[in-house]
C-alpha cells in the first residue's frame, strides 16, 4: 500500500478510534458508574499514618500495598539494560579507539571552562538531592525510582561537563553489574524476609518506628534504597553503553 | 482537568500512532511510540484526580495511580533505550533506516 | 480545573503533535525534550509530585540523550 493510501486508511480508523477512546475514557472518570471508587485510595491514604507510620501514601502504595509492581519494575529494568548491552556489544568487525567526534571526523574539542565549572559544580547538589529523595521516600514525594533517576542524572552531568573519559571508564565495570543485581536481588531478598517473618512475600516485616523519622515504615525505606541503587546503576549502565557505542566504537577500515 | 485530560490522552495516543504508521525513519518511529506511552500517564492522572473534598489529602491524585504512573515512566524510557539499540544495530546491518525497506530478514 | 492545568494540557497536546509530526529525528529529539518537560510541569501542577519527579529527569534528559547518541552513531556510520 502506498504511503498516501496508508495515511488515508489510518486517518479513517483513527477518527473512529479517538471518538471511541474519548467516550470510553469518559466512563472511567470518578463519579461515573464504571469510575474508580475513591475508597481504596482514601483508605490507603488514611491508613498510612496509623498502620505503617509513613507520611507519604504514595510510598505506602508503591512499596507496601503494591510492592510486587516495584519488584516487576526492577526486573524489567534489569532485563532492558541486559538486552541493550547485549545488542550494542562490540562486534568482530568493530574496534574501540579514542573518543572521536565521529560525525565530523575530528577530535573532540576541549570543553569550555564555563561548561566544565557549571557541570562539575552542579553534580554534588544533584547527587545529594538524589540521595535525599531515595532516603526520604516515605516522608515526602520521592522514593526509589525518583531518587534513582536523579542520581543517574548526577553521574550524567560528569559527561555533559566534558569529562567523558571518567564516565567512559565505567563501561563494562563489574560494579555496574553488581549494583544492578543488588537492586533486583535485594528486592527479592527483602521479599523473602517478609515471607519468613510475616504473612506473605514482600510483606512489611521490619519494626515500624515512629512516624516522621527517616527510619520509619519497616521495609519501605529499605526497598527505597535498594530500588534507588538498582535504577541509578541501570541508567548509568545504559548511558555508558550508548556512549561507548556512539563515540568509541568504529568499524574496521574507518580512518583513525 | 478530567474531561479535557481524557480528550488529550486519546489525542496523544492517536497522534503517536500516526507518527508510527507514517514514519520513514526508525528513530522517528521510536520517539513517536514514546508519545503514545505518554498518553497513558495523562489518562492515569485524569482518572485519579479527585474533586476537592474535606479532609486529607484534598485534591491530590489518587496514590494508587501515582505509584502506578511513576513506575510506568521509568520502565517506559528503559524500553525506549532497548528499541533505540535495536535501531542502531539494524542500521549497521542493513544500512538504511526506512521501515519500508526492511521487508525481509537479512540472510 | 484551573486555567493553568487547562493551558498545560493543551500545550502537552500540541507538544505531542509536534514530536510525532517533526520528521527530522534530530529536531524531534529537541521536541521530545520539551515535551517531557511540559509533561513534568503538568504532573507537578496537577498534584502528582512523584510522577513529576520521575518524568523530569527521564523525559527531559535521559531519553533525548539516548536519541542523540543513537543518531550520532548512525550519522557516523554513514561516512
Amino acid at each position: 500500500m502506498s504511503i498516501a493510501g496508508r495515511r488515508a486508511a489510518f486517518l479513517a480508523g483513527a477518527a473512529v478510534l479517538v471518538a471511541l477512546l474519548t467516550w470510553g475514557f469518559a466512563g472511567l472518570l470518578p463519579g461515573r458508574p464504571a469510575g474508580p471508587t475513591p475508597r481504596v485510595g482514601d483508605l490507603l491514604a488514611s491508613a498510612s499514618g496509623p498502620d505503617r507510620h509513613v507520611v507519604d501514601p504514595v510510598a505506602l502504595v508503591g512499596l507496601d500495598a503494591r510492592s510486587l509492581d516495584a519488584l516487576v519494575a526492577a526486573f524489567t529494568v534489569v532485563a532492558a539494560v541486559a538486552g541493550t548491552t547485549l545488542v550494542l556489544r562490540a562486534r568482530p568487525d568493530e574496534w574501540a579507539g579514542h573518543a572521536l567526534d565521529f560525525a565530523t571526523g575530528r577530535r573532540v574539542p576541549p570543553t569550555s571552562d564555563a561548561v566544565r565549572v557549571l557541570g562539575l559544580g552542579l553534580t554534588p547538589p544533584t547527587v545529594l538531592f538524589g540521595l535525599y529523595l531515595v532516603t526520604h521516600g516515605q516522608l515526602s514525594p520521592g522514593g526509589g525510582f525518583q531518587g534513582g533517576v536523579v542520581l543517574a542524572a548526577g553521574v550524567l552531568l560528569i559527561y555533559l561537563a566534558g569529562e567523558f573519559e571518567d564516565l567512559h571508564g565505567l563501561y563494562g565495570d563489574r560494579a555496574l553489574e553488581r549494583g544492578l543485581a543488588a537492586g533486583a536481588g535485594g528486592t527479592v531478598a527483602i521479599g523473602f524476609l517478609g515471607l519468613a517473618a510475616g504473612p506473605a512475600f514482600l510483606a512489611n516485616a521490619l519494626p515500624l518506628g515512629r512516624t516522621g523519622d527517616v527510619l520509619s515504615g519497616g521495609t519501605i525505606p529499605l526497598l527505597d534504597v535498594v530500588l534507588g541503587l538498582g535504577i541509578a546503576v541501570g541508567f548509568v549502565a545504559l548511558l555508558t553503553t550508548f556512549l561507548h557505542q556512539a563515540i568509541v566504537l568504529r568499524p574496521l577500515g574507518a580512518r583513525r | 482537568m478530567t474531561a479535557l485530560g481524557t480528550i488529550v490522552a486519546a489525542w496523544l495516543f492517536a497522534i503517536g500512532l500516526y507518527g508510527v504508521v507514517t514514519s520513514r525513519n526508525l528513530v522517528h518511529l521510536v520517539v513517536s511510540l514514546s508519545v503514545s506511552q505518554a498518553s497513558t500517564y495523562v489518562l492515569l492522572l485524569a482518572v485519579g484526580t479527585r474533586a476537592a473534598r474535606p479532609g486529607p489529602p484534598a485534591r491530590a491524585v489518587d496514590p494508587v495511580l501515582q505509584a502506578l504512573a511513576s513506575t510506568d515512566v521509568v520502565v517506559a524510557v528503559v524500553i525506549a533505550a532497548l528499541l533505540l539499540a535495536l535501531v542502531v544495530q539494524v542500521h549497521k546491518r542493513t544500512g538504511s533506516l526506512d521501515p519500508d525497506a526492511l521487508r525481509r530478514l537479512p540472510e | 480545573m484551573t486555567v493553568l492545568e487547562a493551558v498545560l494540557l493543551i500545550l502537552v497536546a500540541a507538544g505531542g503533535g509536534c514530536v510525532a509530526l517533526v520528521r527530522n529525528p534530530l529536531r524531534q529529539a529537541m521536541a521530545a525534550s520539551l515535551f517531557g518537560s511540559l509533561l513534568a510541569v503538568l504532573f507537578a501542577v496537577a498534584r502528582a509530585p512523584d510522577v513529576a519527579l520521575s518524568e523530569i529527569v527521564v523525559g527531559a534528559v535521559a531519553l533525548p540523550l539516548m536519541i542523540l547518541l543513537a543518531l550520532a552513531k548512525i550519522r557516523g556510520g554513514q561516512r
